[in-house]
C-alpha cells in the first residue's frame, strides 16, 4: 500500500520548501525570459510571446486581488489590535469591501458607481495633487536650508526661470523670459541633462534586466 | 537594422557582464562614495539598536514594462535589507504600489528572513500594496512612514512628483529620508526634498552598495564600461557629421 503521508511530507520537504522548486521556478522564469525577449527580434517567437505576455496580464490582474486581499488583512489586523490610526483602518476596510459588493451587483458602468468614481476618488487623488503643489513649493524654499551649494542654487535659479518664462499672465508670456530664456533652459541644458539622466537609468535597467534573466537576481522561489 | 543594433547591445551587455562577474568574483570591489548610500549602510546597523523600523517603498512600477527594471534594483536592496534588520524587535515594513510587485516583495522579504535563518519571524503583513494609483499609494505609505514607530524611510523605485508627500511627511515627523526614482519628475522632487538624493543610474548601484554580491558590482562596471561607448559613439557622431562624412 503506498504511503501517501509519507510521499505528501517528501514532496513539502524537498519539492515546495527545498532546492528543487527553487531551481524548477528560475528555470520557468529564466526560459520565459528568454522566450518574450526572442519574440522582439525573431519573428517566429512573436506568437509565443503574445501569449506569454497576455497570461502576464491575467496573472497581474489575480494578483490585484490578492493585493486588495493583502491590503484587507493587514488593516483588519490594525482594527482588531487597536493600533494608532486603526479609525481610519476601519473606514478604508468598510469603504473598500462597500465598493466591490456595490461594484458586483451594480456592474461599473452603474450611475451610483459613477458618482462614487466622480464624487470621491477623482475629488480626493485632484486635492492630493493639490497638496503637492504647495509641498513642491515649501520643498523648493527648504531647499537651501537643507543643502546650500552650488548645485541647489542653480535648481532654484533653473525652476524660478522656468516659472516665469510658463507662467500665463493677464497681457501674455513675461518677455525675454517666455521668447527666449525658457526654450533655452527647457530645450538645450534641461533637455540635455535628462537625456543623460534616462541613458544611465537605461543602461541600469538593461543589465538589472539581465541579472534577472540569467537567474542571478531571483525574487521569487525563495532564498 | 534598429533591432540589430539592440541584439548587438543586448550580447555585449550579457557577455561583459558574464566575464566580469567571473574575473572579480573574488576580487573586493572598491566603490566611489555616494553620501545617501553611505547613510544607508549607517541605518541598517542603527536601526536594529535603536528599537524603530524602516519602511522601505519599493514605488509602483509595473513588471510589464520598462518601470519594472528600478523595481528590481529595490527588490534587491530589500533582500538585503530585509536579510539583516530581520532579528530586529521591529521588522522592516515594505510597500508597493503594483500588485504584481507587492507578491514579489513578500517573497523577497521572506528568502531574507529564511537566509538570515529566522524565517519563523516573518509576518506576511510587513509586505504592503497600500495602493493601486500614485496618489493612493503613496497616501497608504505616508499612513505608514506617520503611524509604525518608522525611523527611516526608503524609497527605491518607480516614483512621480506625488514623492513629495512621502518626503514631506518624513521631514514633518523627523524620519530620515533616502530617495531613489527612475523617473525624472520623481528625481527632482527627491532631490529638493532630502538631504542626499540618488540621481540616475545611483539606483542601479544600491544592491553592490549593500554588499548584495559580484555580479552587482559587476553591474555597475558594465555600465560604466558601456556609458564610455556611449560617450565615444556621441563624440565620434558629432564630430563625423562637423567634418561631413555622414
Amino acid at each position: 500500500m503506498v504511503n501517501y503521508r509519507y510521499i505528501v511530507r517528501w514532496c513539502r520537504r524537498e519539492v515546495f520548501g527545498g532546492d528543487l522548486m527553487r531551481v524548477v521556478t528560475a528555470v520557468i522564469a529564466i526560459a520565459v525570459g528568454l522566450m518574450v525577449l526572442f519574440g522582439y527580434f525573431f519573428a517566429q517567437f512573436t506568437s509565443i510571446q503574445t501569449l506569454l505576455l497576455n497570461w502576464a496580464i491575467i496573472l497581474a490582474g489575480v494578483a490585484s486581488l490578492v493585493g486588495i486581499f493583502n491590503l484587507i488583512a493587514v488593516h483588519t489586523d490594525k482594527v482588531r489590535r487597536a493600533e494608532k490610526g486603526s479609525v481610519y483602518s476601519a473606514l478604508l476596510v468598510i469603504a473598500l469591501v462597500a465598493t466591490f459588493v456595490f461594484g458586483l451587483i451594480l456592474r461599473p458602468q452603474h450611475a451610483v458607481m459613477q458618482v462614487l468614481l466622480n464624487g470621491i476618488i477623482l475629488p480626493v487623488e485632484a486635492t492630493l495633487m493639490g497638496l503637492l503643489t504647495i509641498t513642491l513649493l515649501y520643498a523648493a524654499i527648504r531647499l537651501l536650508r537643507r543643502r546650500a551649494d552650488v548645485i541647489s542654487i542653480f535648481f532654484i535659479i533653473t525652476a524660478v526661470l522656468i516659472f516665469l518664462g510658463s507662467a500665463t499672465l493677464p497681457f501674455g508670456d513675461v518677455p525675454i523670459f517666455g521668447t527666449l530664456i525658457r526654450p533655452w533652459v527647457s530645450q538645450i541644458w534641461a533637455l540635455g541633462g535628462a537625456r543623460g539622466i534616462l541613458i544611465g537609468v537605461a543602461l541600469g535597467t538593461l543589465v538589472t534586466g539581465l541579472r534577472v534573466l540569467f537567474g542571478i537576481d531571483r525574487p521569487y522561489g525563495g532564498k | 537594422m534598429t533591432s540589430l543594433l539592440a541584439l548587438g547591445i543586448l550580447i555585449l551587455t550579457a557577455f561583459l557582464l558574464l566575464v566580469i562577474s567571473i574575473l572579480t568574483r573574488n576580487s573586493n570591489p572598491r566603490f566611489r562614495e555616494i553620501p545617501a548610500l553611505t547613510r544607508l549602510v549607517r541605518t541598517l546597523g542603527l536601526s536594529v539598536e535603536d528599537g524603530k523600523r524602516l519602511h522601505i517603498s519599493l514605488g509602483h512600477g509595473s513588471l510589464l514594462d520598462e518601470r519594472g527594471g528600478s523595481a528590481f534594483a529595490g527588490l534587491a536592496a530589500l533582500r538585503i535589507i530585509s536579510e539583516k534588520t530581520s532579528v530586529s524587535d521591529m521588522p522592516s515594513v515594505a510597500s508597493a504600489g503594483d500588485p504584481a510587485l507587492g507578491l514579489l516583495t513578500q517573497d523577497t522579504m521572506q528568502a531574507g528572513y529564511q537566509a538570515a535563518g529566522v524565517e519563523e519571524l516573518y509576518l506576511p503583513t510587513t509586505s504592503r500594496v497600500t495602493g493601486l494609483t500614485p496618489f493612493s499609494y503613496v497616501a497608504g505609505a505616508m499612513h505608514i512612514a506617520s503611524n509604525e514607530n518608522v525611523s527611516t524611510n526608503i524609497m527605491i523605485g518607480h516614483f512621480g512628483a506625488e514623492a513629495a508627500l512621502l518626503a514631506d511627511i518624513s521631514d514633518r515627523d523627523y524620519v530620515t529620508l533616502i530617495g531613489a526614482s527612475d523617473n525624472l519628475a520623481g528625481q527632482s522632487v527627491l532631490y529638493a526634498s532630502t538631504q542626499d538624493a540618488l540621481i540616475g543610474e545611483e539606483l542601479f548601484a544600491t544592491g553592490a552598495y549593500l554588499g548584495a554580491g559580484t555580479s552587482h558590482s559587476a553591474s555597475l562596471t558594465v555600465q560604466d564600461i558601456l556609458r564610455w561607448l556611449i560617450i565615444a559613439t556621441l563624440l565620434g557622431g558629432a564630430a563625423a557629421k562637423f567634418l561631413g562624412v555622414i
